[in-house]
């Protein structure tokens, strides 16, 4: 093993690569030039929080709700029609179409993940951190965003039990419990 | 289950694939070009080259090799490039997350490197994502006043830009006919959005070969059950997009329409009534100034230029031609009102006050009564102050301007940033900069 060589690669992408990275060092130079560390620091950090936090943590929070929803049988179950109401929760829950039980994930995940972006995105101005500096440049209030923030959120998750139901109470009349 | 993540196994999502990664990636490119070219199309409208005052990024180089005179037509240039810049920006973050989660798994795929252009490959990734986060970042904080970052936003978010479009282009030369082909083939394949197959080739997935017989493939060697068809992923992704594009896009119009950007920062109500109500960028008591010194005994604007200097009261300019013109506000964070009514001294009038004959106006050199900001002083090139169109404004709307726009008189020129629009102007030089 430690006699083996790393191979060069392809020729056309090292020459490719050589120009970025001299197009990447002129404005690094300059990127770099005030504060060298606290750049560099940001510039990286952004990818690792990114990669090594936020990402995981979203994904766990997903992987939690449909754990969650495997998990959710008897209820699942009736909403998916009276067959599985005598089984146990695990049973009920292996017993539902997979398909049915998982298809209900969604009605959490997509309010959940809109939400979770408008405060993403606008976290400054939600969490009030710049409630004081907003309000003396701008002549407006900062302390409507996180009640709009609320209500947004509300309507979502709101609009999405009421999908919920809807379809539920169409697929039971509609016909028998089956695959939507 | 305690495998790690740098087994393939580990990634378990049946919707990572080349086909999501391509279809995001398309998006991406076709959407960070328009950032970019916006992004550059700002720092020219700034005219940075014009004088120091308006070049927060002085050593570029030949990074600035582009930059052209700023033009005043059409009036409302800066507010759409400048608009699509930030809302665009903003939409699109949604894409990009679900973009760096399809393709997560390669951060720890091993051998972690195969070839030396595979580990220079790494490397540039890291400028690709590092960069990338950091222009979403810096510009998303600086348009909700958030300084946090380390200095100032304008060489960060230009320089970081930059080194990013130095790793996306190549970046896109080596991925961007795979991401082509891989699309191509889904296309001419199944259509639909059916769950995705199984693990083996064979399966949609499997058709599209990795950019390399060496690179392990996206697809998951043993997908979880879908909780989500590839096309309900799509979706997902797109209303992300759409819903930030719905609570932002609407701050760069007035009314019900600005009402509709419930988390931008200048949308919603106005700040005030009347006249005076439209959007402010930074009031008067943010900057400062007192009404004291812009009052009638005490404010006189300076004019110079090469027959003199002419020192004039508000009622003195008052008494000058006065024009009117409808002109937008546009700012570099991204908000805009649409055509407000100006009416004020053109500034080629001025010029000829002080000495230029009419029609040979120069460039101008504009100082504010506020002692700190960045643009407490700026440069407008010849072209802009020629335009007839172009103002020393005293009214709005058919008002005296109020102290939160710049009374006693400010700046309004076609096309040009909110911040060379200068309030609460004390001096101004005329003369070649």
């Amino acid at each position: 093993m430690a006699t083996h060589r790393l191979p060069l690669g392809s020729p056309l992408q090292l020459l490719l690569l050589a120009g970025s990275f001299a197009l990447a060092g002129y404005a690094g130079v300059r990127l770099l030039a005030d504060d060298w560390f606290g750049v560099a620091l940001w510039f990286v950090g952004a990818a690792v929080v990114h990669d090594l936090v936020l990402l995981p943590l979203y994904a766990a929070a997903d992987r939690a709700l449909v754990r969650a929803a495997d998990t959710a049988g008897p209820r699942a179950a009736d909403t998916a029609g009276p067959r599985e109401e005598a089984a146990g929760p695990r049973a009920g829950a292996a017993a539902t179409p997979p398909p049915v039980r998982r298809a209900r994930v969604m009605y959490v995940r997509v309010p959940a993940a809109l939400s979770g972006l408008l405060l993403l995105v606008w976290f400054p101005l939600i969490s009030g951190r710049v409630a004081d500096r907003y309000a003396s440049a701008t002549g407006m209030s900062a302390s409507g965003f996180l009640g709009r923030w609320l209500l947004i959120t509300a309507l979502l998750f709101g609009g999405s039990a009421l999908l919920l139901v809807l379809r539920a109470r169409r697929a039971t009349k509609d016909r028998p419990p089956a695959v939507h | 289950m305690e495998r790690s993540p740098t087994s393939p196994a580990f990634w378990r999502s049946p919707l990572r694939g080349p086909w999501f990664t391509s279809l995001l990636g398309v998006v991406l490119l076709a959407g960070i070009t328009v950032l970019f070219v916006t992004g550059l199309l700002s720092y020219a409208a700034y005219n940075p080259d014009l004088s120091p005052v308006n070049d927060k990024t002085p050593d570029k180089g030949l990074l600035g090799f582009y930059l052209f005179p700023w033009p005043t037509d059409p009036p409302w240039l800066y507010r759409l490039t400048q608009g699509v810049h930030v809302t665009l920006g903003i939409a699109l973050v949604p894409v990009l997350l679900a973009k760096l989660w399809s393709v997560v798994p390669r951060l720890f795929q091993l051998p972690p490197v195969r070839s030396v252009a595979h580990a220079l490959e790494r490397l540039s990734l890291l400028l690709l994502v590092g960069g990338v986060l950091f222009e979403f970042v810096t510009g998303v904080l600086n348009i909700q006043l958030d300084y946090v970052f380390p200095g100032s936003f304008y060489p960060l978010h230009f320089y970081g830009a930059w080194v990013f479009f130095a790793a996306f282009a190549v970046h896109v030369a080596l991925r961007a006919p795979t991401a082509v082909r891989n699309l191509r083939r889904m296309r001419a394949g199944e259509e639909d959005g059916a769950p995705p197959p199984g693990p083996r080739a064979g399966g949609r997935e499997g058709v599209a070969p990795p950019v390399s017989a060496e690179e392990p493939s996206l697809v998951s060697p043993d997908p979880a059950e879908p909780t989500v068809s590839r096309r309900g992923a799509v979706w997902l992704v797109g209303g992300g997009s759409l819903l930030l594009l719905g609570t932002t896009v609407g701050q760069n119009f007035d009314g019900p329409l600005r009402r509709t950007a419930l988390l931008a920062p200048h949308g919603g109500a106005e700040p005030g009534s009347g006249p005076n109500g439209f959007q402010i960028n930074k009031t008067a008591a943010a900057r400062g100034i007192s009404a004291a010194e812009t009052s009638e005994e005490a404010w006189r604007l300076v004019v110079t230029g090469p027959s003199g200097t002419v020192r004039l009261s508000r009622a003195e300019l008052a008494e000058l031609p006065l024009h009117s013109a409808a002109l937008p506000i546009a700012c570099v964070e991204g908000w805009s009102t649409s055509d407000q009514w100006w009416r004020g001294v053109r500034l080629r009038d001025l010029a000829a006050l002080v000495g230029h004959e009419p029609g040979t106006a120069p460039d101008v050199l504009v100082e504010s009564l506020q002692r700190h900001g960045a643009f407490r002083r700026a440069a407008l090139r010849a072209n802009q102050v020629r335009d007839p169109r172009s103002l020393l404004a005293l009214d709005v709307n058919g008002e005296r301007l109020s102290p939160d726009h710049g009374y006693p008189a400010r700046i309004i020129v076609p096309a040009a940033p909110g911040v060379l629009n200068t309030k609460w102007v004390a001096r101004m030089t005329f003369g070649d900069l």
